[in-house]
């Protein structure tokens, strides 16, 4: 299989070099080339790209694949192949498996596992405390070396603030992003959905926002005390996004994510008890969304991340309160994002930038998220036009859990090639000799 | 009478100026008082007054629903309920299956689908439901081709009880319109008070909720332009001024262990319905209780079995209502 490409003729959009024109992208045996080549070097193929996007291969800071442990829910293989079919490249992926990813042996087994069977990049988070439970530190010197990019407990939030400020402190050896999952889960009880009058209706638990918002500024102030680099995932309040924003402004080292799904459904997906509405944290108002947005435009959130949970058919299909939290994610990010474009609220270099070079700048990593000469050919090819259903039985991902099904979408991956290799291509497009 | 009609069929009863008949009836289920028309309810009303004369028989049996099946599946316990749809359906000559399940088997998700399995390979009929959780009989409603009457869901409706509560209120009020009711006691926790609140605001009465703000459900307060007709009021003196209808709510103790309450006697102190403070409403006015009660907590006995009580007849009232409800569910299309 080729490793080398001219992708003719689309807008190419690098953020990353403030890059943003109509031409030629030119992939020589896996490596983006430079600039003043007009062709590969070796045999290529032709992608013909006239009214497509081409940009760098998405990265996802924030997703969870599952394995080991609920293979049943998602492997490395299928997680891999459905963000391929969204348009990443590279993942990174949550360490609340089963064991638990809070040693080397585990870190060496997801990537033996994703060299073996993914088809793109994985990048392991190991856990901040031994067994995600809160109580002791996991040997994070070990992880680092291991070659984890990032701790976290996600799924729990780290509820004692001392493990969590000794989290904060400790990291700063290893100069690696600690992230936390906020939610006061005294103040939240067990709630089922975002606290207000529709839970009220519903008759389900509610969480208030204060249950985010009170421990994002815990974090804040740990961070503040320690001067350790603090992320924040899936923010979902106003209030979270204006506690970040004040922090940012005092020099605070923390970086935020938000999802597909929390700037564009709101708590009004769960009316009828949809179990694949629910998600942690819940879905929120339209308030929220436009103060997400907000936020994202002014560097106040820094990346979007897809906090992808798969989860198989029979978890979600049982009563509200006892299904699992979680949204399939990965096939169907780009087509939500997208409307965030189509509506004027976002540009699109704004949107590929907090999919691409934003995430790579909290990764640390200046071969990912960019088009410079050299890097390895991660590209995504989209057309932002292109008007779709979502059909869960043609997911990848054995998570088919969510409210989007049935849904139109505008904006669809078109290929997806991750170091040279072809991994993802719609059925329209043409490859040419 | 046309020939071949049985001649006890309570249809023929529904008196003549019933506002509506069941071939205008919207719902094969009976999930919340949500989306049901003031038309609607006066329907519920009309048929169980046929249903009451049918009980006022020496044999208090017709054969309306020979040959249907009605299964009650409750997951929670329950005497007066369950037991109320149980006469309800026999005297319709329905056959009657009782489901119980453990609270221990609903900790698995798949307990619930395969029990509606079994429901559908059994050829219910009609299922009446009782579960813990908010919105289980909405699943059960996607499942299965039954009709299925919510008996009860979590926090959020109890429809039936609802029905039977404004049956009672209008056998005692010629107009329903413009009737203060107050709800005392724990809201946040009461699918009885959540499902009375779409009832009595749908046939026009205006409802105060009278509860410490610790056991009120949030949004009510704050963004009641989706409940019209509806007030706070904490204090119950203020609250039960003028009141044409009181209902009280039961207690349950585990409120002030979670902390919702300092204390049960601090409660009684601030919201028990006493002979004084039921003063402040007017001199008809009508008491309720959902049932089972805790006499001396929220509602003092000399209340409870006062003239103001209307209690025992909502228990009454509970199985014509039921009757009413699988009479006219028989006669409904899946949607």
């Amino acid at each position: 299989m080729t490793k080398s490409w001219l992708i003719q003729g689309g807008r190419i959009i690098d953020p990353s070099q403030g890059i943003d024109h109509v031409g030629d992208l030119v992939v020589s045996d896996g490596k983006i080339s430079s600039p003043g080549e007009t062709t590969p070097k070796a045999d290529y193929k032709v992608i013909p790209a006239e009214g497509l996007i081409v940009c760098p291969g998405f990265i996802d800071f924030h997703c969870h694949l599952r394995q080991p442990g609920f293979e049943e829910k998602e492997t490395i293989a299928t997680g891999t192949l459905a963000a391929a079919r969204g348009g990443f490249t590279t993942v990174c992926c949550m360490p609340n498996t089963d064991p638990p990813l809070d040693n080397q042996a585990a870190i060496d087994y997801i990537k033996a596992e994703a060299d073996a069977s993914g088809v793109i990049s994985v990048l392991p988070i190991g856990c901040i405390s031994k067994g995600r439970k809160g109580e002791g530190l996991a040997e994070m010197g070990e992880l680092a070396a291991a070659g984890v990019i990032a701790y976290s407990d996600d799924g729990s939030p780290v509820m004692n603030s001392r493990l969590m400020r000794q989290a904060l402190d400790y990291s700063r050896t290893f100069g690696l992003p600690v992230i936390d999952h906020c939610e006061d889960t005294v103040l939240s009880n067990d709630g089922q959905m975002n606290e207000g009058i529709l839970a009220t209706r519903l008759g389900l638990r509610g969480i208030p926002a204060a249950a985010e918002e009170s421990m994002v500024a815990r974090d804040l102030a740990l961070a503040r005390l320690t001067g350790a680099r603090l992320h924040i995932a899936h923010v979902s309040t106003e209030g979270s996004v204006e506690l970040i924003r004040c922090a940012k402004e005092k020099g605070t080292r923390v970086t935020a994510e938000v999802t597909p799904h929390h700037l564009t459904l709101t708590e009004e997906e769960v009316t009828g008890y949809n179990t694949n509405a629910k998600v942690s944290p819940p879905l929120r108002t339209r308030r929220d969304i436009e103060a997400l947005i907000k936020g994202l435009k002014e560097n106040v959130i820094d990346i979007i991340a897809t906090d992808h949970a798969p989860h198989a058919e029979i978890d979600k299909l049982c009563e509200f309160a006892l299904a699992p939290s979680g949204i399939s994610v990965f096939e169907t990010a780009l087509g939500s994002l997208m409307k965030l474009v189509h509506d004027g609220q976002l540009t699109l270099p704004t949107l590929i930038a907090r999919l691409t070079s934003e995430p790579a700048r909290i990764i640390n990593s200046d071969k990912l998220g960019t088009f410079k000469a050299g890097a390895p050919a991660d590209i995504t090819i989209f057309d932002p036009e292109r008007e779709w259903v979502v059909d869960t039985s043609n997911f990848a991902s054995k998570g088919k859990n969510t409210p989007l099904a049935g849904s139109t979408l505008k904006g669809k991956v078109m290929a997806t090639i991750f170091h040279g290799k072809l991994v993802y291509k719609d059925d329209s497009v043409k490859l040419e000799q | 009478m046309t020939t071949g009609q049985p001649k006890d069929d309570p249809a023929l009863l529904i008196k003549p100026e019933s506002p509506m008949t069941t071939s205008t009836w919207q719902h094969h289920h009976i999930l919340d008082l949500d989306d049901f028309t003031s038309g609607e309810i006066e329907l519920v009303y009309h048929t169980a007054d046929a249903m009451k004369e049918v009980l006022s028989r020496p044999i208090r049996k017709v054969p309306t629903l020979r040959g249907k099946t009605v299964a009650t599946m409750f997951y929670e316990p329950s005497t007066r309920t369950r037991v109320s749809f149980e006469l309800a359906a026999k005297n319709l000559s329905a056959d009657v299956v009782n489901i119980s399940a453990t609270a221990s088997s609903v900790t698995k998700g798949e307990s619930l689908i395969d029990t509606l399995d079994t429901l559908q390979s059994l050829g219910a009929d009609m299922v009446v439901m009782r579960h813990p959780f908010s919105g289980a009989p909405y699943i059960a409603a996607r499942y299965i081709a039954a009709s299925i009457i919510n008996g009860g869901d979590g926090w959020h409706a109890h429809p039936t009880q609802a029905l039977l509560d404004l049956y009672t209120i209008r056998e005692h009020k010629k107009e329903m319109k413009g009737l203060k009711a107050v709800i005392i006691g724990d809201i946040l926790h009461s699918r009885v008070a959540r499902s009375n609140i779409w009832g009595m605001t749908t046939m026009g009465m205006n409802v105060t909720l009278c509860c410490p703000p610790t056991l009120l459900p949030v949004g009510l307060d704050t963004e009641n332009d989706r409940f019209p007709r509806v007030s706070i009021e904490p204090n119950i003196e203020a609250a039960l001024d003028g009141a044409d209808v009181v209902m009280t709510l039961r207690l349950q103790k585990e409120r002030q262990q979670s902390g919702l309450l300092p204390s049960i006697r601090e409660y009684i102190h601030l919201y028990q319905l006493n002979e004084a403070r039921l003063n402040k409403a007017k001199p008809d006015a009508l008491v309720l209780h959902p049932g089972p009660m805790n006499e001396g907590i929220e509602i003092s006995p000399g209340v409870a079995h006062g003239p103001h009580s209307v209690i025992a007849e909502q228990v009454t009232n509970g199985v014509a209502i039921r009757m009413a409800l699988l009479y006219i569910l028989a006669g409904s299309k899946k949607q």
